[in-house]
């Protein structure tokens, strides 16, 4: 066993039920060194990860830390051998400050158990000199912005001298320019000796910092390379297991004739305040609008606007027409457990969801199980939903096979105007590239389609334009065949454009 | 109106409030950690009973309300079971919990004292005689000392935290079963202290004593937006309340009128005052881990 290995993790085994979500898997990590481990949605990573955490425990494996074979039962194991961990979903309390977010759980103390602030802000101002961190300790950490919060979570790491540290999607959810951030931070952690553990599926990213890759694929290791050793399209093949092609981007162009046309359009935010200030745009017959933001910068507000979910201000034309409250409208929402499907529903109750009065499906008493039946299956079909049966419950599928139901249903409704928000968000690339040639089918047919999505490859991919939203206005529309991911970045956050209503 | 300014207003007043601060400053403890503590009612009613049984039998009135304090926590020890290990519906064992304590000490009192409605006399606490309420100064203590607990010690951070995101404080190595524990302890603790006093203010224990205070401390507590200073400051407001009641009973408005007002304070300060009250976010929700 020689030290220079942080970690190394020998024959984990962990199934959930059937799942075998690891299989033997092993993998070492040397010392210093920024490590990405990739694979798809479900191959394993954050099982691993989390094993690695305390967080689950092993069916059978072993984990050596610096050489010595370590026990971690919980977290507290995990932080006492120096290892933390940054979760996809961030673990702070948003009412608390920034400081008392860091120090939870390793308070220092005076008498009475008091704790002890001025101590506390000095042990971690000292951090965020030696790291070159800037952020402001007293404010409340539910107010600050997701990169902020995200850097609170690498202190919380540091503060407890974490010299294994495990980020877990940590660019998912950042603007390019946030992200190259994070990176800077990365290196100087590096550079500080730290070792880190990265888990993504962006391969541009893998290739850009790491020095080492490991790949897992249903739960086992395919590949473990240097990254100056290997590229792209090897990395792709390790990861899907075989050649994948993607499909092509948009290829009709959209016509001149409208579909909906927004004008002046002003919506407010559930604490009352302007989130869309007086905004317009149109969209034409067989294009796709794309929409990009910072989250909270009236997308939200938007999208709820057109389907029909919030009061507006302002006027749609919908083919010509001014249309009233209810615009006939194909909506894919962003939270698909809050407003897509009903979970505790079968597939084919979610199917029918909003249809249920349909002569189609209904004799005006009850539901006409068989027709219900004999739809659900052509759907299922169609959509490659698995496993294929109607009677399951949807909880039941995988988050890529429950976006496929709803794509299958709001698709069938055979409206002109599509309005989909962050489609493929958590889905792996073989689903969210399915629900992609989804979009571009339906663009074909002449639908008009709006596209909200935090992924900015995918609006660059899918779009004919793409309307960049700061402040609750549109700061630019750019032309996706002619922009790139920095530029539209630098409109996100206001570095350029108008800079929207600064008020 | 002069009347109402007397000292004798005023001590009547704060006398009143003492049975809705403590439990509400429990409830504060119980909610701030995530745990709805709608049990508070038959916690006070049991200490009540309890501490009128002890002070009777030993003729001790520290013993009687340390009975008070302990019949309290029982009964969140047994809310926390359920509730924290168990992960049942905590309203749902709030209520049983309340219709298990009414029952519970009509039972007792008849075997203990030979009546199922009110024990005999006991030595109590003879506010008017004294210069200083040993009960209100004990209340203004413990006030002091949760406002320190929940703001300033680890204990306190630790209880926010596990009521807001119970699986961020889990993560970090904090144990949300005890901390909930605990907090739920400490309410049933304060809300036997407050059931104690009822029964040595009145000298003796009458069934169904807490007459619905307990709920009157949840809603006080909702008012002062979880905050202790703001629960006491809403639990005052009862207290004067119900205070106006007693003067005005014989001034020729209708006493029902009269002894409706703090409940339709209660309504309109929620309604009309507070507005969207924000709860600890995970509060009511059992912690579920993973795995």
């Amino acid at each position: 066993m020689t030290n220079h290995l942080a970690v190394e993790m020998k024959g984990i085994t962990k199934t959930f039920g059937d799942l075998r979500a690891n299989d033997s898997v092993d993998i070492k990590i040397t010392k210093g060194t920024i490590h990405a481990i990739i694979g798809e949605n479900g191959a394993g990573k954050s099982t691993l990860m989390n094993i690695l955490y305390g967080m689950y425990h092993p069916d059978s494996g072993t984990i050596y830390i610096n050489g010595n074979e370590a026990v971690i039962h919980s977290p507290a194991d995990a932080i006492k051998l120096g290892i933390g961990m940054v979760h996809q979903h961030f673990m702070l309390v948003n009412t608390l400050t920034v400081l008392e977010n860091i120090i939870l759980g390793d308070e220092v103390t005076g008498a009475l158990n008091t704790i002890d602030k001025r101590r506390s802000r000095q042990k971690v101002k000292q951090i965020l000199n030696n790291f070159d961190i800037n952020i402001g300790l007293e404010e409340i950490t539910g107010t600050l912005s997701i990169g902020t919060q995200q850097k609170i979570e690498i202190i919380k790491l540091l503060y407890r001298n974490a010299e294994i540290l495990i980020l877990d999607e940590p660019t998912a959810v950042l603007t390019p320019q946030e992200t190259d951030e994070l990176f800077k931070t990365l290196k100087v952690l590096k550079a500080e000796g730290k070792t880190i553990l990265l888990i993504t599926h962006k391969l541009n990213e893998v290739l850009g910092i790491s020095e080492f890759i490991t790949v897992l694929r249903n739960g086992k290791v395919t590949g473990n390379t240097e990254t100056k050793d290997t590229d792209k399209d090897q990395l792709a093949g390790m990861i899907l297991g075989g050649s994948f092609e993607s499909i092509k981007r948009k290829q009709n162009s959209p016509a001149e004739e409208f579909i909906l046309e927004i004008i002046g359009v002003s919506v407010r935010s559930d604490k009352g305040l302007p989130a869309v200030k007086d905004l317009s745009f149109e969209v034409h017959r067989g294009e796709i609008i794309g929409i990009a933001g910072v989250e909270g910068n009236g997308q939200h507000e938007l999208i709820e606007a057109i389907c029909g979910l919030r009061d507006y201000s302002g006027s749609f034309i919908l083919n010509g027409k001014p249309a009233d409250k209810d615009l006939p409208v194909a909506h894919i929402p962003a939270n698909r457990h809050k407003h897509g499907i009903v979970m505790e529903y079968n597939l084919a109750e979610n199917v029918l969801l909003g249809r249920e009065g349909e002569a189609e499906f209904s004799t005006g008493v009850s539901i006409k199980e068989k027709a219900l039946r004999a739809y659900t299956e052509r759907l299922i079909k169609k959509y490659d939903i698995r496993p294929a049966e109607a009677d399951l419950l949807i909880g039941g599928l995988s988050g890529g096979n429950q976006q496929k139901v709803v794509a299958a249903r709001e698709m069938s409704k055979h409206t002109d105007l599509i309005v989909v928000s962050h489609p493929t968000r958590g889905l792996d690339i073989k689903a969210a590239d399915f629900v992609h040639s989804v979009l571009l089918e339906e663009s074909a047919k002449g639908k008009g389609i709006i596209l909200v999505s935090s992924d900015l490859g995918e609006l660059l991919k899918l779009s004919d334009r793409i309307a960049v939203m700061f402040n609750g206005k549109i700061n630019a529309m750019l032309d996706s065949a002619t922009t790139n991911e920095r530029e539209i970045g630098s409109y996100m956050l206001g570095l350029s454009g108008s800079g929207g209503d600064k008020g | 109106m002069e009347e109402l300014l007397t000292i004798t207003f005023v001590l009547q007043t704060l006398r009143i409030t003492i049975p809705y601060l403590l439990p509400s400053l429990g409830a504060v403890y119980s909610e701030k950690g995530g745990v709805v503590n709608i049990a508070l009612e038959g916690i006070l009613l049991s200490g009540a009973f309890a501490a009128a049984a002890g002070t009777f039998y030993t003729g001790n009135i520290i013993v009687g309300t340390a009975c008070g304090i302990l019949a309290g926590i029982i009964i969140a020890l047994i809310h926390s079971i359920v509730t924290i290990t168990f992960k049942a519906n905590q309203i749902v064992s709030g209520i049983a919990l309340n219709i298990l304590a009414f029952g519970i000490t009509k039972f007792f009192c008849k075997i203990l004292f030979g009546s199922s409605s009110n024990s005999e006399r006991i030595p109590g606490i003879e506010t008017l005689d004294l210069p200083f309420n040993p009960f209100l100064l004990l209340c203004v203590i413990i006030l002091g000392i949760t406002y320190f607990t929940i703001n300033k010690t680890r204990f306190g951070l630790r209880l926010r935290a596990v009521g807001e995101n119970p699986q961020a404080a889990d993560s970090l190595g904090i144990s949300v079963t005890k901390v909930r524990y605990l907090g739920v302890l400490i309410s049933g603790a304060l809300g036997g202290l407050g059931g104690a006093w009822l029964a040595l203010d009145q000298h003796s224990y009458t069934d169904g004593m807490s007459a619905g205070r307990g709920y009157i401390a949840l809603a006080a507590m909702i008012i002062g937006k979880w905050n202790p200073m703001g629960a006491a400051g809403a639990c005052l407001l009862f207290g004067l309340a119900e205070s106006f009641t007693l003067q005005f009973q014989d001034s020729g408005i209708p006493t029902q009128f009269i002894q409706m007002l703090p409940y339709v304070l209660t309504i309109i300060v929620l309604a009309g005052f507070i507005g969207k009250a924000n709860p600890p976010a995970a509060d009511g929700v059992p912690y579920e881990k993973k795995d």
